[in-house]
């Protein structure tokens, strides 16, 4: 699929990501030449430069090869703190309200909850262009990480805890989203199509997913949570109340509970 | 469990043998072929005494070395192996399975990554460590000689359930790092990972006593007139890497046995539920993990130290800066682990503080770069091979320092994080960065081991097929790993990926032929051994007190010892003219007697673990009792020491 589309964070990313990569090679690209510059130039078969055998200190030398270093860290010391702050994942980012979507990791597709929606799709996620989007996400199985290259970042999903990953795209177009983290044989096909369109298209397929006859509930997720490679698209016309947050929370049980069984008594 | 164990065998039943997959079958033939090659070959030979007696059983810190030598390379060629079977696999599976099913690539990506850490560098490492530093601080040995040989036996058992994974039973599939929840029983069941537990558990534990013995032998074995100050750099950074072993390598003991514990007794220290958490696996594992990366390159640095120095025919440039250099590389070496799961979601405070303190590692090492390029500023440079591994790693180990500095910084470690960006960064430290040091040390001191030396032609064309192979093998997976490629796929559908995966395949080949090289240029040194004798301990013009004495050298190393009153002191003796050492002493040497109890723990040890992999309590504990019988039967042996006389000029084995 093709990776056109872009957002913010993927933009801020690969900026920053460029802006180190050039200061460091203001460094780097001289120390490789100048190795084999001095290599060449003091060979000793035919080499031109001075011999001085017992030569091993400088003082101009050492404050020099102490401070072009941490100069340099200087620099990208300050470009983290701050960076790391406005990049933060779990940043909301600026403009309209954003889209609240929950992603349930499972062996081995995504389960998407819209909660003011009231509907749930697998391995398809969809949203508005130039709407920010924050997504809540956790793992029924193993550790996971969720991630959209093209819009930027990642964040592991983990049983019985929530993480928060910020994004937005820029442009209308189909992405691929991905689990990064490897969970077992169906690990390389574990992935999405993610979908960013115009209001008016993200209203059509909310409807096109409603219309739909199948719901979220303890019988068909139980069914959904069966390993399976390669799964099909799908869409849940309704989702119970505060789903999400009893999935992450029935890990949290001293029972041993399985998958579907029981979120009673959860909250 | 649903497994039936039996009280006899366990759950080891006639279905643990490979033949799920042809490709399985054949590794595990070619591993028995090996094995039992060797018992033939050594029985035709009639060297059975020769090998118990001369090396399986001798406490000598050479012999040792070599060993732990030896045990390294046979190991560099089944981890390699595994490589170049994943690229192949990679190069193939557009679109389609490649010629390897999921769950065998899954074994491969974990044992690769298992040997290469586990029972390649630390072995070779540990090997350079105890062949060369008792010579460079005039010693006669090691402070624990039994010791030693019990912490190479137990890495022997480690590396020997390694390889037996590969006939009985499976290796793990979760990757050389064992994340749970998916190392787990439920995601996991099987012995794959508590294969992959024992094997480092057992080795583990010799780590560590190596890290205790090379401490007390560093500071307590020193020839008089060996201040710190004085010491080789070789030695100073084997003395920082062990150092960290025993604060790291404790960390990764209690994380593997409290994620043992989870899947033999179902204990929930890293589940899912019932109050398991397996962050706290991540971090226990990375407060060893990230040390673990300096224990392997701190050495490398030591031996580029040397080789520089020597092979530039000039004092070391800078060496108080180099010795702080170290040592605050090994500090800072515990404050990072971090930085392996940034995309964990801790928050923006943490990330950037682990994130800044990751990149300030980059001063200390930077300054070593600079260090060794002013020590061959105004030298004299003879581009014998281990030269040319030490200007290749400075010149590809810079560029793997700025790709690890861009994954330090979290914003952009969120979009490389498990992508091929950072496993072609991380192969950038390891290959140039420690292998590289690793081959220089073995061609440099590949002389005073064995009285000649090595083929020049062979090792120049072996360094320049690694080198030519690491970039096409690793270059491509940082721009693919840039493309969003996950790393462990085992297929793909992206069609710009392949043509990438094929150069990167062809760099594998050679490195291949890199590795043939190593191979002909032992045979072809050892067919002209005669030719490519070293005469006089010192084919180098070396500085340091390992060169002065000859090769190989005797069993007790120094006729007498030597009285050290410089840095670089062999160099110096050679300048003035000041002999190092008197005549040799009248009075009787003693050295450590040949002992059993090595072979016999490291026996044990593997009973250990083969008992624990398939649940054969009886074996298990029969090898616990044996270890602990050997220990208190040792107790009683009091004649541990036999007496030589060197003025006789006794021969050198």
């Amino acid at each position: 699929m093709k990776q056109v589309v872009t957002g913010p964070i993927a933009e801020a990313e690969n900026a920053l990501m460029w802006q180190a990569f050039s200061l460091m090679l203001v460094v780097v690209v001289p120390v490789i030449l100048l190795t084999l510059f001095v290599a060449w130039r003091y060979r000793a078969a035919g080499g031109q430069g001075a011999y001085k055998p017992d030569w091993d200190r400088s003082r101009i030398i050492e404050i020099t090869v102490w401070g072009i270093p941490i100069v340099m860290i200087g620099i990208l010391a300050t470009w983290v703190w701050d960076r790391t702050h406005a990049l933060d994942p779990y940043k909301q980012l600026p403009g309209a309200e954003p889209l609240r979507i929950e992603a349930i990791a499972l062996d081995w597709k995504w389960l998407f909850i819209y909660p003011d929606l009231n509907i749930a799709t697998v391995n398809q996620v969809a949203f508005p262009v130039e709407q920010p989007l924050s997504f809540r996400i956790t793992s029924e199985v193993a550790m996971n990480s969720f991630m959209i290259p093209a819009l930027g970042g990642q964040i592991y999903a983990m049983a019985g805890m929530e993480t928060q990953l910020n994004l937005q795209a820029n442009e209308i177009g189909a992405m691929q989203g991905r689990n990064m983290q490897f969970s077992g044989d169906g690990f390389s096909d574990q992935t999405f199509e993610a979908l960013s369109m115009s209001q008016i298209d993200f209203e059509a397929w909310v409807n096109k997913v409603r219309s739909g006859d199948s719901a979220l509930d303890q019988a068909s997720f139980a069914e959904l949570s069966k390993p399976s490679i390669d799964a099909p698209i799908a869409y849940f016309s309704t989702v119970p109340q505060d789903f999400f947050s009893r999935r992450v929370a029935h890990f949290m049980g001293m029972e041993h509970e399985h998958a579907g069984h029981s979120d009673g008594g959860d909250k | 469990m649903t497994e039936n164990v039996s009280l006899l065998f366990g759950r080891l039943g006639p279905d643990a043998l490979p033949f799920y997959s042809w490709v399985a079958f054949s590794g595990a033939l070619v591993t028995l072929a090996g094995g039992l090659g060797f018992l033939i070959l050594v029985t035709w030979l009639g060297q059975w005494r020769a090998l118990w007696t001369g090396w399986l059983t001798s406490v000598d810190h050479k012999r040792i070395g070599i060993m732990y030598i030896v045990l390294a390379l046979i190991m560099l060629v089944r981890g390699f192996v595994d490589a170049i079977m994943m690229r192949l696999q990679q190069a193939m599976a557009l679109n389609s399975d490649g010629y390897l099913p999921p769950e065998h690539f899954e074994q491969i990506f974990s044992s690769h990554g298992t040997i290469m850490i586990f029972f390649m560098a630390m072995p070779f490492m540990t090997g350079l460590l105890n062949y060369i530093i008792p010579l460079q601080i005039g010693s006669r040995d090691v402070a624990f000689p039994v010791l030693n040989a019990i912490s190479f036996w137990l890495t022997a058992a480690g590396a020997g359930l390694m390889l037996i994974s590969l006939v009985i039973g499976r290796f793990s599939t979760a990757g050389w790092t064992g994340y749970p929840p998916y190392s787990g029983v439920e995601f996991t069941p099987g012995v794959g990972v508590d294969y992959w537990i024992w094997s480092i558990l057992i080795s583990g534990v010799g780590t560590t006593m190596t890290g205790i013995n090379f401490i007390v032998t560093i500071l307590r074995k020193r020839a008089p007139g060996m201040l710190l100050m004085r010491m080789p750099m070789f030695t100073w950074t084997g003395l920082c890497s062990s150092v960290l072993i025993i604060f790291a390598f404790p960390a990764l003991t209690v994380s593997t046995v409290m994620l043992a514990l989870d899947r033999t007794l179902g204990m929930h220290f890293f589940t899912n539920d019932s109050g398991g958490n397996m962050m706290n696996y991540m971090n226990l594992f990375w407060i060893w993990g990230h040390p673990e990366v300096y224990i392997l390159v701190l050495p490398a640095f030591g031996i580029f130290s040397e080789v520089v120095a020597t092979f530039s025919s000039k004092r070391l440039f800078g060496y108080p800066s180099l010795v702080y250099a170290t040592t605050v590389i090994a500090i800072l070496s515990f404050t990072v682990w971090l930085h392996h799961f940034f995309t964990m979601g801790a928050g923006a405070n943490v990330n950037a503080i682990f994130g800044i303190a990751t990149m300030v590692i980059a001063v200390p090492t930077g300054v070593k770069v600079f260090d060794w390029l002013f020590t061959m500023f105004r030298g004299r440079i003879r581009f014998e091979p281990p030269m040319k591994f030490t200007i290749g790693f400075m010149c590809l180990f810079v560029i793997g320092g700025m790709s690890g500095v861009l994954l330090a910084i979290p914003p952009i470690n969120y979009s490389t994080h498990n992508t091929t960006f950072l496993v072609a960064h991380f192969h950038n430290m390891i290959i140039p960065g420690v292998l590289f040091g690793y081959l220089a040390g073995y061609m440099y001191w590949f002389p005073k081991a064995f009285g000649f030396q090595l083929d020049r032609k062979w090792g120049s064309r072996s360094f320049w097929f690694w080198l030519v192979g690491f970039l096409l093998a690793f270059m491509p997976l940082y721009a693919l790993g840039l493309m969003g490629m996950p790393r462990r796929m085992e297929t793909y559908g992206n069609p710009e990926w392949q043509p990438l995966l094929i150069v990167a395949f062809i760099g594998a080949c050679l490195i291949l032929l890199g590795i043939v090289s190593l191979v002909m240029q032992l045979w072809v040194s050892i067919k002209q051994r005669d030719a490519l004798k070293d005469t006089t301990g010192d084919p180098w013009d070396g500085r340091t007190l390992e060169w002065s004495i000859p090769s190989p050298p005797p069993v007790w190393n120094f006729d007498s010892v030597p009285v050290v009153t410089a840095r670089d002191a062999f160099h110096e003796s050679k300048i003035t003219g000041v002999v190092l050492s008197v005549a040799p002493e009248e009075e009787p040497l003693l050295i450590p007697r040949n002992s059993t109890v090595g072979p016999i723990i490291g026996a044990a040890g593997f009973c250990v673990g083969f008992g624990a992999v398939w649940f054969i309590w009886w074996l298990m504990f029969a090898g616990l009792a044996l270890a602990i019988a050997a220990i208190i039967g040792r107790s009683f042996f009091d004649d541990t020491e036999v007496e030589v006389f060197p003025g006789e000029g006794a021969e050198s084995i």
